[in-house]
């Protein structure tokens, strides 16, 4: 059923494109009148950013690198979507908001894979389970209000009852869900993970592309700043801040982007200054263009290869880090569920031989595997990703 | 020349097929090749990238690179196959009977240890000579191919040595067991004109004094007349041609081996100065210095006149790419000025403005590394269109068209990357994006020199039919005097950074000349197979 | 020769101005403290008399600049100054777990090292062999797993289900070595095994690296033995990486005791370190600090100062 039309760059263009937009547009439709219906106000909310992601989408099946098969598998991931969400209807209009995020993940996912199908198609078998267990990951965490049977925090049963039907993986020290919590523990552990990143990653490219550019003092004074802050070890840095400021999220989010823009503003600055050093930006410099051209369209398109890397990477890190810290005491406080804690909390069952506390510690294995399986394979393919 | 007629060969290659795996499964790249050679003779294997000339070199080691292997035939040396012959047994012959000098001595060598020591590693490990033998045998050898100070030489780390020097202490090494057979790999490739003969008048020396057989990988025609008894033209993993060398250079069959010869063909005729006209650019006294204050530009003054092309030639270290960089702005000079059209040029690029930028433009040597391969073709000559011209639109569209036009690529290249073409179709990417700008002044740093030879020919052309057609000046820096020769309307000499002869093309290559030029125009091989032996009879003469 | 001596006291020199900057980051962190430090010791309905003394005791009506040279030299004295929870002398507390972290790193390490030099160096001279992919495998599992998921599996495994090892390392000063090492068996092989991976992992992109340059090629074409190209030409040249390795390996190493001495209840520095950050004993917490750090500081210097002394063209200089 693919969408054949082809603009005047090879692009979809006209019917093909409009056709997958307005399908996917009509399936966010019945999802924000699910929502209103309910009675929630949300529904506003959730029809605007459905106009937004509709926007979008618009846009980039419109450019004319867009491939016809693009449209047709963000037609058919919406089609599948919608009829889940109709589904759960009732779940999904209780909670719009993760239904919209898991929506959003989704089709990101559909459309990237789309575009790159040709290299996805190359990649081993390991690799693709990678990516599979990430994007289900993403899904759960999105979705998590929506999986759980019971409450983040509810006491619904006795402690440490076994594995039954009531509760899959029975229950905890204090009686609560182990299940509902394994899955909330994903949406926070990840959900922080991913801001604590994107923070220390924005901040560390951001201050590795200026420095690898524009050169001289600036640089110079900038790596000797992340010298020092590196010579101390992110352990015991974020130990100590946490010390003098108390673990809170906030405190927690900004100590870890901290630590994490360093290595990032020095992996920046060593691939920006490869680049730097061919001719073509040389030939830019030459030309007039001024540092944020030079940037944006000539240094950092040609590295976003080992910064995607990059980033599983330190989503990785930062994720066992958190965990780590979390199963100190000194991370994620209770009552909000986090692998890392989860696991100092029934520790004691080990001793009895029991398995239950390394779940969630599994799973935090399970998902590390899995990104370095996906960013191994991506290192493997020096071609990157392409338009 | 040693040739033992009527004797077995001493390598015999048969209908050999190389495979290499890529991602896409494996592809041939050697289709079905013989050769022979005999005890004592040079055989020159000659062919453009890809002809496979490096891969038949190491075949003759018994060697395939990693990721390659030998998918059908035979290699016989001295009887003995090398197709499927064990590890042990090739190891047993390599740097014995066969040995290999790589293009280049500095990535070869190791440096963590000297070169007397790499000289004496496969004599000693073998057991045929002791440590004090191979040493006092190692410092014979450099005395034979006439380096400096042979006696001390050998105890320098690689990073010491200069790359000529390098080069002979590498073909030392070779002929440290005395083997049946070397195969040089493209020796002298990476090395100025002057060093090259040194380096090849050691081999010529080496190969004699021991009678030893020989395969000479280039690319170039007019050194292998001087090396080898019979030439090979490989093309696409493919023989074209063979046959002895007099017959190969006075009567080739094959038309490709015309077009390699005919690299040297009649020049372009120079267009004569205008007399009282303002040239387009001035360069006054200029001198220029890196940080810490080693001067690299002595006093240089030159002129480029409208519509003429001026060649700055000069080996490394000379100072031409300096000299563009000056222009440019890149290289604030510490000394004098630059005039352009009549009016001073502000020194720093940064001081320019967007009009005088525009109507400087600066083609590179090195293709693959100047265009950014994340942006198709229409987006890099879309960009000097809208920065300079303004222009939007259609009109920039139709502009864009037109300059694939000029540059002989379909309009259907626009949509390409970078790495989907070849060397030459980016070069006149490269070209177009400086015409896009409808610059006065197109500085050409080195723009043929990383290409195949019969591809630079073409850009040269195209650079010729397109002064003719628009009014541009070119300031062609190169090293290649034979391009000069056939494209240039003006000449200067450089050395050491300083100016050493310059004038019309007529002027500089006729005598009297400069002793400079005189070395530099010497230099260059031709294609008459006994030049190298007349050169060095002159030169002991002049010396002796 | 000089260049090279010139390099080193250069590098030296920036070693130790790192380690003053880091000790005054330490510093500063008590500082930023909110609220008083010695209201913090009394607690909060002390007299104001008794605050004040004591803040004239420990010195704190003193301008910072006098503050920060005064406790820098009590530290290079061996006197850290007193925990703000107990109230005892840091010193006291810090010296035996001192030796015991070290000690533990140090078998750690005695195991690690040559085990993953050894796999790194194998895995990478039989790349793509079935070796190496399980080499790979093995230690792409173990740097995705927590170290505390590590600890309690070896828990699980050698002292609950097979007895042999105590999940509890309550070792004191009295014990004999044997004791001692038996003790301390669990949380190295923990460390251990963190640590192995990720640095045979390095060992062997590095020695990949080195084996694909272009003289080891022609030591192959000169006819050289495979073990004449290890020996002879890979790994002359191979010091600089490998040992950039071990000391990046190793820094992580003193990182991962903490959680380590945590689990074990290992009386060490890190679990000091944890406990009180736990109750805020920002003194306490300094000081252990400070041993990390200069820990840290001190392998990433001997590292680079060993880097240099073995680079051939700082050796055999033009």
């Amino acid at each position: 059923m693919a969408i054949h039309m082809t603009g005047r760059n090879g692009g979809i263009g006209g019917a093909g494109a409009l056709t997958a937009v307005l399908a996917a547009g009509l399936v966010l439709a019945a999802f924000a009148a699910a929502a209103l219906a309910s009675g929630k106000t949300a529904g506003l909310a959730v029809g605007a950013a459905a106009a937004l992601h509709l926007v979008l989408l618009a846009r980039a099946l419109l450019r004319p690198s867009a491939t016809p098969s693009a449209a047709t598998a963000i037609l058919l991931a919406t089609v599948v979507y919608g009829a889940g969400a109709l589904a759960l209807h009732s779940r999904f209009a209780a909670f719009p908001g993760s239904g919209l995020v898991g929506l959003a993940i989704l089709h990101v996912t559909v459309l990237t894979a789309a575009r790159q199908w040709r290299t996805l198609r190359k990649a081993p078998p390991s690799a693709m389970i990678g990516l599979a267990v990430t994007f289900a990951y993403a899904m759960i965490a999105a979705l998590a209000p929506l999986l759980a049977p019971y409450p983040e925090a509810a006491i619904v049963g006795s402690e440490y009852e076994p594995w039954g039907a009531d509760f899959v993986l029975g229950t905890d020290n204090l009686g609560r869900d182990m299940l509902s919590r394994l899955i909330f523990a994903t949406r926070n552990t990840i959900s922080i993970a991913a801001v604590a990143t994107a923070l220390g990653f924005a901040a560390g490219a951001a201050a590795g592309l200026l420095a690898a550019t524009i050169g001289g003092w600036i640089d110079t004074a900038m790596g000797r700043v992340v010298d020092i802050l590196m010579a101390i070890p992110q352990l015991i840095f974020a130990l100590l801040i946490l010390t003098i400021v108390g673990t809170s999220i906030t405190s927690l989010v900004l100590v870890i982007a901290v630590v994490d823009a360093t290595r990032v503003f020095r992996l920046v600055r060593a691939v920006s200054m490869n680049v730097l050093a061919l001719e073509f930006v040389e030939a830019a410099r030459l030309r007039g263009e001024g540092l944020l051209w030079i940037i944006r369209r000539e240094v950092l398109p040609n590295i976003t290869a080992p910064l995607i890397v990059e980033f599983g990477i330190r989503f990785c890190f930062v994720f066992l880090f958190i965990s780590s810290l979390s199963f100190l005491g000194l991370g994620i406080q209770p009552p909000t569920a986090d692998w890392g804690s989860m696991v100092r909390e029934n520790a004691a069952l080990i001793v009895y031989g029991d398995i239950t506390p390394l779940l969630p510690a599994g799973a935090i294995a399970v998902l590390a595997v899995a990104i370095n399986l996906a960013v191994d394979w991506f290192l493997h393919t020096s071609s990157g990703l392409k338009e | 020349m040693n040739t033992n007629a009527g004797t077995a060969p001493l390598l015999e290659i048969a209908g050999l097929r190389v495979e290499v795996t890529t991602d896409d499964g494996p592809r041939e790249v050697v289709h079905g090749v013989d050769l022979t050679l005999r005890r004592g003779e040079i055989l020159g294997l000659i062919g453009e990238s890809g002809a496979g000339k490096s891969t038949l070199g190491l075949a003759a080691l018994g060697f395939a690179r990693d990721g390659s292997r030998f998918s059908a035939g035979s290699i016989r040396f001295d009887g003995q196959e090398l197709v499927g012959a064990p590890e042990r047994q090739l190891r047993a012959l390599r740097g014995l009977r066969v040995a290999y000098v790589a293009q280049s001595a500095a990535a070869s060598f190791n440096p963590a240890h000297n070169l007397i020591d790499q000289y004496a590693e496969i004599p000693v490990g073998r057991g045929l000579k002791s440590r004090r033998q191979a040493q006092a045998e190692a410092q014979e050898m450099y005395r034979t191919l006439l380096l400096p100070d042979p006696g001390g030489i050998g105890y320098r780390y690689p990073h010491q040595v200069s790359g000529g020097q390098l080069q002979r202490a590498m073909i030392a090494m070779a002929m440290a067991c005395q083997p049946e057979l070397i195969v040089f790999d493209e020796p002298t490739t990476a090395l100025d004109v002057t060093t090259q003969v040194e380096v090849l008048t050691a081999i010529k020396l080496i190969v004699e004094k021991f009678g030893t057989a020989a395969l000479y990988i280039t690319h170039d025609l007019a050194v292998v007349a001087q090396m080898a008894d019979r030439i090979m033209v490989l093309r696409h993993g493919r023989v074209v041609e063979e046959g002895e060398t007099r017959r190969m250079l006075s009567t080739p069959r094959e038309a490709y081996t015309r077009d390699l010869l005919g690299l040297r063909a009649a020049a372009r005729p120079a267009v004569p100065a205008e007399a009282g006209e303002e040239p387009l650019l001035r360069v006054d006294n200029v001198s220029a210095a890196y940080g810490g204050g080693f001067k690299i530009l002595h006093d240089v003054s030159i002129a480029v006149g409208r519509r003429r092309t001026v060649a700055v030639v000069g080996e490394s270290g000379s100072g031409k790419s300096s000299l563009a960089r000056v222009i440019t702005g890149l290289l604030p000079p510490s000394e004098g000025r630059i005039l352009f059209d009549g009016a001073p040029l502000p020194p720093r690029m940064r001081q320019r403005s967007r009009a005088h930028l525009k109507r400087i433009q600066m083609i590179y040597q090195s293709p693959d590394t100047a265009l950014n391969p994340r942006q198709r073709v229409n987006e890099i000559l879309m960009r000097p269109l809208e920065f300079y011209l303004r222009l939007n639109g259609r009109e920039r569209q139709e502009r864009i068209d037109r300059l694939l036009e000029m540059i002989e690529l379909d309009p259907d290249y626009g949509q390409r990357f970078p790495d989907e073409l070849s060397g030459g179709e980016k070069q006149r990417v490269c070209i177009a994006r400086a015409l896009a700008a409808e610059p006065d002044l197109i500085i050409c740093d080195e723009v043929t020199s990383a290409l195949d030879q019969l591809v630079a020919q073409g850009i040269l052309k195209l650079l010729q039919r397109l002064q003719d057609e628009l009014s541009v000046s070119f300031l062609f820096i190169t090293h290649d005097l034979v391009t000069v020769k056939a494209i240039a309307d003006e000449i200067i000499v450089m050395q050491n950074g300083r100016v050493v002869e310059q004038g019309a093309r007529e002027t500089v290559l006729a005598p009297p000349h400069h002793p400079y030029t005189e070395l530099l125009l010497s230099s260059v091989p031709q294609m008459d197979p006994d030049w190298l032996d007349r050169l060095l009879a002159a030169r002991s003469g002049a010396t002796g | 020769m000089k260049t090279i001596l010139m390099l080193i006291a250069k590098r030296a020199a920036l070693g130790v101005a790192t380690l003053l900057v880091v000790s005054l980051i330490l510093f500063l962190g008590v500082e930023l403290l909110p609220g008083d430090v010695a209201q913090a010791i009394l607690g909060q309905d002390a007299s104001p008399d008794n605050v004040a003394n004591l803040r004239r005791e420990l010195g704190l009506d003193l301008p910072p600049a006098q503050r920060y040279l005064d406790w820098l030299g009590g530290v290079l004295h061996g006197d850290f100054g007193r925990s703000l929870a107990t109230g005892r002398e840091i010193s006291s507390l810090i010296g035996p777990r001192i030796l015991n972290t070290l000690f533990l790193a140090g078998f750690a390490a005695a195991i690690a090292v040559p085990l993953a030099l050894g796999l790194g160096v194998l895995a990478a001279v039989y790349r793509n062999s079935v070796f190496d992919r399980v080499v790979n495998i093995g230690a792409l599992g173990s740097i995705s797993i927590p170290e505390f998921f590590l600890c309690y599996v070896l828990i699980l495994w050698l002292s609950v289900n097979l007895g042999i090892f105590p999940s509890i390392s309550n070792i004191s000063a009295d014990l004999s070595l044997a004791e001692r090492a038996f003790r301390t068996v669990l949380p190295a092989l923990a460390l251990t095994i963190g640590v192995l991976a990720y640095m045979m992992r390095m060992t062997r992109a590095a020695i990949t690296n080195l084996l694909a340059r272009p003289y080891i090629q022609m030591a192959r074409l000169k006819g050289a033995s495979p073990g004449s190209v290890i020996v002879r030409h890979a790994l002359p040249n191979a010091f600089a990486p490998i040992i950039n390795v071990v000391a990046l390996s190793l820094a992580h190493l003193v990182v991962g005791v903490v959680v380590v001495e945590v689990i074990f209840v290992y009386p060490g520095v890190g679990q000091l370190l944890v406990d009180s950050v736990a109750r805020r004993d920002v003194t306490v917490v300094q000081s252990c600090s400070l041993f990390f750090a200069l820990t840290y500081v001190l392998l990433n210097l001997i590292a680079d100062i060993l880097a240099i002394a073995t680079n051939p063209r700082l050796l055999h200089p033009r």
